[in-house]
């Protein structure tokens, strides 16, 4: 007999670890066949090559800390890190990038803390940060999107030298992602409207994904629904997606009236790189997120705060990872100062006083 | 603790209506609508426990082989807080012995065992009183000598209460008619089947308390029964009964939630409901009163759910005190080979029972026979810090934090996290997908805490007695050559000594 039986409650609500992962996987699954769809076998290979190592990873592990090996790995925590950790790579990427992702996210970023739950830093964005200061330049190679079976799409053993034998081809089908175009040609002295049309930017294009960039900078739509369809399960709130969109869209409209001929607006930087997919499927992370609603609001808010400037005054074109780390980082100190108000008690922890005096 | 209160700022609200609360399955329609069963057999032993109040034991004034009559008197109150206990039926008392008890242990407790003869023998009962022409203070009284408690579960003895409220000047009476636990239906059939007898009990105890204004909180699941509940409130209730619907969600039933809910105040958490000029009492509480003043009827039966997937033909049943809960079990055809866990109460916040052969307690509102499904158990997984536990806490707890210090064995540092604030409601625990015990480990440092402040205050105390004993030890032997010195001095200088003199 467990002895768990013992205290009330008797009843549970049945909602499980497994199945909050599987939903989130769920949510990601349109946005990543969209991001497969436009780059072609390769993309999958290096997907795939992240996932499994991921979960080799965990199981690793797991087995080293003599821990329930097969329960814990069915809890589908390892799957959503390698998920997406695949996200953040560039489609074309050399599977030992994706290996050491995964080894950068499960073991230092999750495992060496304690396992699930423990971890300070969210292990997907501490992988990428990594992978992206330890190897620039396989880290920033994007590749135009093609049509699946177009001439410009790669075959399939052309695909497999791609991801196994690092056999980029070798006419210019990459580029820069947009958010580092209209960066490198505001460098250079040309003002947005020039950039945006000599990069070929689109709105729709944008919203929809047909650009380039890493497989989880394609699609915002899809990740917005995707994002919506985790509220509407109710496995997210709107606390920290809001306070993080929101902050960016505000930032971007201030600073676009200022000078738009600087800065773009707020429907450029929503649809523009990870913003969509950090907002909806990173920042929301619990582990690594505050616990209480007020305490999300902010740390949403700091992470908008972070993406806007960094994307804007920063020397790297996308800042979603590092955004999330920094908050990440002071989760705990918004944890200690942002609490819930307890009943009867004032914000200080003191009993409330009676307006009209005790008996 | 928090230097500000986004959520305060957000809503302009001090005390937001409604507090965390979760939606657990209802898991009432076995027993909602079907009429109370009056027809449970006699038991051939009532088991009578001296203890099944809060406070202290009621003492027995009878002796063993004495007859009694239905409504007698069997055992007196102790003090202050406590409720005496009445004989349920006519019969023989066989025997005041350790009897196991209905609680966790199920450990013995001292028990008056009552043979009934069948008879059902009423003592003298008085006709009909007019409880209106009895002072508040005499009603305060009759309903203490009647053995009522608190029939929601706390069964605090009600006397306290209605005193209480009487010494502060209470503005409003509120009646709880919630009923926010999963299975149970009893305050619900009780409602739809008595309601005229609560109504008047009401006005009973609103007399007792000279206090002019009544509101019965039904939640919104319970419709029939606020229906009638507010016709009989219309027809009897003189209008100072309101009877209001409240939202169905856990937990509704907790007292300072349906006082925020119905009055908009918030009870200070060093005081009591009373300091805001409310007072609560249940549905079946007003029945007993009622029960009790109008007809001098003590509390010997009550209403109590039996239900779960173990029993066959689950019901709301009018039992006798003291039948024993396997008697209640098997008039409802339960299947002892499915039934992996007994719970007295709800499954939300009652106690889980090793057997069923205890003795209904007058607390007791339901039973319950649970199967391995109901009750799914496995083991704890890692926090994965979801935060469900936090949003649901009605208190504004933030339960991963504590759990994470006691674990630690950090106890005093989960105290600051506000543990003793917490209500052991269950709501984090119905939530955590990780399954983890949340209010077991609350409990259990609570427990904890408490021994060590006895441990520490008994050490203090020891450390006391010894410091006394050595003052004392110190002050004999000063005195001791206080004396003799002043022997020596008496028998040299006598006569410097007369001459002063």
């Amino acid at each position: 007999m467990s002895t768990r039986l013992l205290s009330a409650p008797f009843t549970r609500s049945g909602l499980q670890i497994q199945s909050i992962m599987l939903t989130v996987v769920l949510g990601l699954a349109p946005g990543t066949a969209w991001g497969i769809l436009i780059f072609g076998w390769p993309a999958l290979f290096i997907f795939f090559v992240t996932v499994l190592s991921a979960v080799a990873f965990e199981a690793g592990c797991l087995i080293l800390a003599e821990k329930r090996v097969i329960a814990t790995l069915t809890d589908g925590s390892a799957l959503l890190t390698g998920w997406l950790i695949a996200l953040t790579l560039p489609p074309w990427a050399p599977w030992w990038i994706g290996v050491a992702g995964s080894f950068l996210g499960i073991v230092v970023g999750k495992q060496v803390f304690g396992g699930l739950g423990q971890n300070l830093f969210n292990p997907a964005m501490l992988a990428r940060v990594a992978l992206l200061v330890s190897f620039p330049l396989e880290m920033t190679v994007w590749v135009n999107p093609a049509p699946p079976f177009s001439a410009s799409a790669p075959g399939f053993l052309e695909a497999w030298a791609i991801t196994f034998a690092s056999q980029l081809p070798t006419d210019g089908s990459t580029g820069a992602t947009m958010l580092g175009w209209v960066k490198t040609e505001f460098s250079q002295g040309r003002l947005l409207g020039e950039s945006l049309a000599s990069g070929g930017y689109g709105f729709f294009k944008s919203l929809l994904g047909w650009t380039g960039g890493s497989l989880g900078e394609t699609s915002a739509l899809l990740f917005t629904l995707g994002g919506g369809w985790l509220l509407k399960k109710q496995i997210i709130t709107w606390h920290i997606p809001l306070a993080m969109l929101g902050t960016v869209a505000l930032l971007a409209s201030v600073f676009t009236l200022v000078d738009g001929e600087r800065y773009p607006g707020p429907l450029f930087h929503l649809t523009s790189g990870a913003l969509m997919l950090g907002a909806f499927f990173i920042a929301t992370d619990y582990v690594t997120s505050p616990n209480s609603k007020p305490g999300q609001i902010i740390f949403g808010a700091g992470c908008g705060l972070i993406v806007y400037v960094i994307r804007t005054w920063g020397s790297y074109p996308e800042g979603v990872a590092f955004a999330v780390l920094l908050m990440n980082s002071l989760t705990p100190v918004i944890d200690h100062y942002v609490r819930p108000r307890i009943y009867g008690r004032d914000s200080k922890g003191r009993p409330l006083e009676l307006s009209e005096g005790r008996e | 603790m928090a230097f500000f209160d986004i959520h305060a700022l957000w809503t302009g609200n001090r005390q937001p209506k409604i507090r965390g609360g979760v939606h657990p399955e209802q898991r009432k329609e076995a027993t909602a609508d079907r009429p109370i069963d009056l027809g449970l057999p006699l038991p051939p032993m009532l088991y009578l426990a001296l203890q099944q109040h809060v406070g202290k034991p009621a003492e027995p004034i009878v002796n063993v082989g004495d007859r009694v009559l239905k409504g007698q008197l069997l055992a007196v109150s102790q003090g202050v807080v406590s409720a005496p206990i009445h004989a349920p039926t006519s019969g023989t008392v066989a025997d005041i012995m350790d009897y196991p008890s209905a609680h966790p242990s199920a450990l013995p407790t001292p028990t008056l065992l009552l043979e009934p003869d069948g008879e059902e023998r009423w003592i003298d009962l008085p006709g009909k009183i007019d409880p209106f022409g009895l002072s508040p203070e005499e009603i305060s009284l009759r309903v203490g000598a009647a053995g009522i408690v608190g029939l929601g579960g706390a069964a605090f003895p009600s006397a306290v209460k209605l005193n209480l409220g009487r010494r502060t000047k209470i503005q409003t009476l509120l009646i709880n008619g919630g009923e926010c636990e999963p299975y149970l239906t009893c305050d619900d059939r009780l409602m739809r089947e008595r309601a005229r007898a609560i109504v008047d009990g009401i006005l009973i105890m609103l007399h007792g308390l000279d206090c002019r204004h009544a509101i019965v909180g039904i939640e919104d699941n319970k419709p029939e029964a606020y229906t009638i509940m507010r016709m009989a409130a219309d027809e009897l209730g003189e209008g100072k009964i309101e009877i209001a619907l409240v939202p169905s969600f856990y937990p509704m039933g907790w007292d300072k939630q349906l006082i925020g809910y119905l009055t908009g105040k918030e009870v200070p958490a060093d005081g009591r409901a009373t300091d805001v000029g409310v007072l609560m009492h249940n549905v079946g509480t007003a029945y007993a009163v009622q029960q009790a003043i109008r007809h001098g009827k003590p509390l010997i039966r009550r209403i109590v759910t039996v239900s779960g997937g173990a029993v066959g033909a689950p019901r709301n049943i009018d039992a006798p005190i003291g039948a024993p809960l396997a008697s209640l079990l098997a008039h409802c055809d339960y299947r002892p080979e499915d039934a992996v866990r007994y719970v007295m109460g709800g499954p939300m916040m009652g106690d889980a029972l090793p057997h069923p052969n205890v003795p209904l307690v007058k607390g007791a509102c339901g039973i319950l026979a649970l199967t391995q499904e109901e009750v799914s158990a496995t083991d704890a997984k890692s926090c994965i810090r979801c935060s469900r536990c936090v949003t649901a806490c009605p208190v504004g707890l933030q339960p991963l934090e504590m759990v994470a210090r006691i674990r630690a064995g950090q106890l005093e540092s989960a105290l600051k996290f506000g543990l003793k604030d917490c209500i052991s409601c269950g709501s984090c625990s119905y939530v955590c997908p990780s399954e983890i015990p949340l209010v077991h480990y609350f409990k259990y440092a609570n427990g904890e805490l408490l021994t060590r402040d006895q441990a520490n205050h008994k050490a203090e105390q020891t450390k006391r007695l010894a410091e006394e004993k050595l003052a004392r030890m110190a002050r004999q032997k000063q005195e001791a050559s206080a004396a003799a010195a002043q022997r020596k001095a008496a028998a040299k200088k006598p006569k410097i000594t007369e001459q002063a003199a």
